[in-house]
């Protein structure tokens, strides 16, 4: 089976978030940058799932040079090869449009990523990527088997689940506990220098949308402490105070 | 050039986040001096989808062909695009829910829409059609313009609040073309726990950690919930060793939720849990340890044994909720 894992480039999830040149560009002094952790889970699952059956895995990623380690790292955790898409991953209908781009010049089985980046949330690449290729979209899976050319998906809803099924090909979304992660060992880390990685220029896409700025939460007030011996005070100041009950 | 907003019912009953995007809709429609429309897939009651009129939304379209029973986003989207095209319809928009999560990016490449999910507030329309938008788990906010004609935003919960009326909507049927390729995905079994109080529709969400130091110990902690009408929630560790099911867990990687009040049981508060919260209005944090980091993001803290006080929050909730 052929399988493409689309991945990001995101601050580790401990980053302190701020804002630079009049707050239209992202502060990335002292950010530690990782592959975006719900795409590490479609990656793992990716892995597994060509080790159980046999094809390749390729990681995609649109971004400038700078995203390189990141698929470099992609690469030591054991795809195959990597074709990067130079150009700065404006929104999510630019980043779809490239991704369905080289999709549609090479045939998958199978296109899996992170149910959403952790940097801009919009959880819309898969089911964009899907409705430019013309193929059924599934998101977020916690669970995926293969049974000839079905899958077996189990999908998260509010207050439970829901077990789907679907021919291949499709797209989706994957968050834990799809598949374990895994760590890098020595020779994946030595092999990922030598394998492929592609670099390809983006295809013209129209614009949609504009980012504008960009601003911080205020800071929170104080904490105020609460006597242990007599926490029904508690109440008192959710209706007096917060006037929330 | 009207507002269009999909609405969800559960068990018959409209959901409280498609009546607060409804609301939301209606204000928009009133801004822009045009009028807002629904779109209900689930057979509902007249009576129920009339109630849609007290926040502002003219008519209902009831889709009521039994194929689109079953929620499925894709087949959902293309009803949608088709209104959309059919009705000169601006702007769709959805509450945040797991179908109307997986509709919005499909809606929006079908009608090659400006998209924004994470909406906080009414769009400033005094330059085009700007939104903000929560980013960074939470952490930051974008103010983002939607260029195309057509526009597509998903509501965070508690985004607007809406002022009611007694107007009543009007129902018409509509019945979309169906396309076969929209039922790929074949729907074999729900597992849902019922009963309970859905933890993103919550107002009220009380969540335990490791230091409820097992699950034979969550007793207390329904106890409170049961008592303040609140839904339940985890951290990460929690339903990692299976002391509570995966939709429990709330974090960077789990469910977000943005209720008027979270209160956190023994929970540390590392930042990737607060990132799944920081969007609630009040939060509590009752732990032990004093230094624990979730004081720091918290309204109101009790430090102190949680097996002590929680048992005593419980019994004192009924006074002041109803």
């Amino acid at each position: 089976m052929k399988i493409l894992v689309c991945i990001s480039h995101v601050p580790d999830t401990t980053s302190k978030i701020s804002f630079t040149d009049n707050n239209t560009k992202f502060n990335n002094a002292g950010v530690q940058y990782i592959i975006g952790p719900y795409d590490e889970y479609a990656l793992s699952k990716a892995i597994d799932l060509r080790e159980a059956g046999g094809g390749s895995v390729t990681v995609i990623n649109v971004g400038e040079a700078d995203t390189e380690p990141t698929i470099r790292k992609a690469l030591a955790i054991g795809a195959d090869d990597a074709i990067r898409v130079n150009a700065f991953p404006k929104d999510a209908n630019f980043v779809a449009e490239q991704i369905a781009a080289v999709a549609k010049s090479n045939t998958y089985d199978l296109i899996l990523m992170g149910r959403e980046s952790i940097d801009f949330n919009g959880g819309m690449v898969h089911g964009m990527v899907a409705e430019l290729l013309g193929l059924p979209s599934i998101s977020p899976i916690m669970k995926l088997e293969i049974n000839g050319t079905t899958a077996t998906m189990s999908k998260e809803i509010e207050g439970g689940k829901e077990v789907v099924e679907c021919n291949f090909p499709f797209v989706a979304g994957c968050q834990e506990p799809i598949a374990e992660w895994k760590i890098p060992n020595m020779r994946g880390i030595m092999s990922a220098k030598s394998k492929p990685l592609a670099v390809l220029e983006p295809v013209a896409s129209e614009e949609v949308v504009k980012l504008l700025n960009f601003e911080t939460p205020k800071p929170k007030g104080a904490c105020k402490m609460i006597d242990p011996a007599t926490p029904e005070q508690l109440f008192d100041l959710l209706r007096n105070e917060a006037k929330i009950i | 050039m009207s507002v269009l907003i999909y609405i969800e019912t559960e068990e018959g009953i409209i959901k409280k986040s498609s009546f607060e995007a409804a609301g939301y809709s209606g204000a928009l429609a009133r801004l822009q001096g045009t009028h807002a429309v629904a779109i209900v897939f689930e057979n509902t009651a007249v009576e129920v989808l009339e109630k849609l009129g007290n926040y502002g939304i003219q008519k209902v379209y009831q889709v009521s062909d039994t194929k689109y029973t079953q929620a499925a986003a894709m087949p959902y989207s293309s009803a949608i695009a088709e209104l959309v095209q059919k009705e000169n319809i601006e702007v769709i928009a959805l509450p945040k829910s797991s179908t109307a999560d997986a509709m919005v990016s499909r809606i929006a490449t079908k009608l090659k829409a400006g998209v924004a999910t994470n909406v906080l507030e009414l769009p400033n329309l005094t330059e085009g059609f700007q939104v903000k938008r929560a980013i960074y788990t939470g952490k930051a906010f974008a103010q983002i313009q939607l260029t195309a004609a057509i526009k597509v935003i998903s509501i965070a919960k508690n985004a607007y609040t809406a002022t009611t009326t007694s107007d009543k909507a009007t129902i018409e049927s509509f019945v979309p073309t169906t396309n076969e390729v929209d039922f790929k995905i074949v729907s074999k079994e729900i597992q849902k726990a019922t009963g309970d109080i859905l933890l993103t529709e919550a107002d009220i969400v009380v969540s335990g950690g490791r230091g409820m130091k097992g699950p034979e110990n969550w007793g207390i902690l329904l106890d409170l919930a049961k008592a303040m009408h609140a839904g339940t929630g985890c951290s990460k560790p929690v339903s990692d060793m299976d002391w509570r099911p995966h939709h429990e867990h709330v974090g960077q990687t789990g469910v977000k939720v943005s209720p008027n009040l979270y209160i956190a049981i023994g929970i540390s508060g590392a930042i990737q849990h607060l990132a799944g919260v920081n969007s609630s209005k009040i939060i509590v944090a009752i732990n032990k340890d004093p230094e624990a980091p979730f004081f720091k993001a918290a309204d109101y803290g009790i430090c102190g044994d949680l097996f002590d006080i929680v048992p005593k929050l419980a019994a004192a909730a009924k006074n002041y909720i109803n």
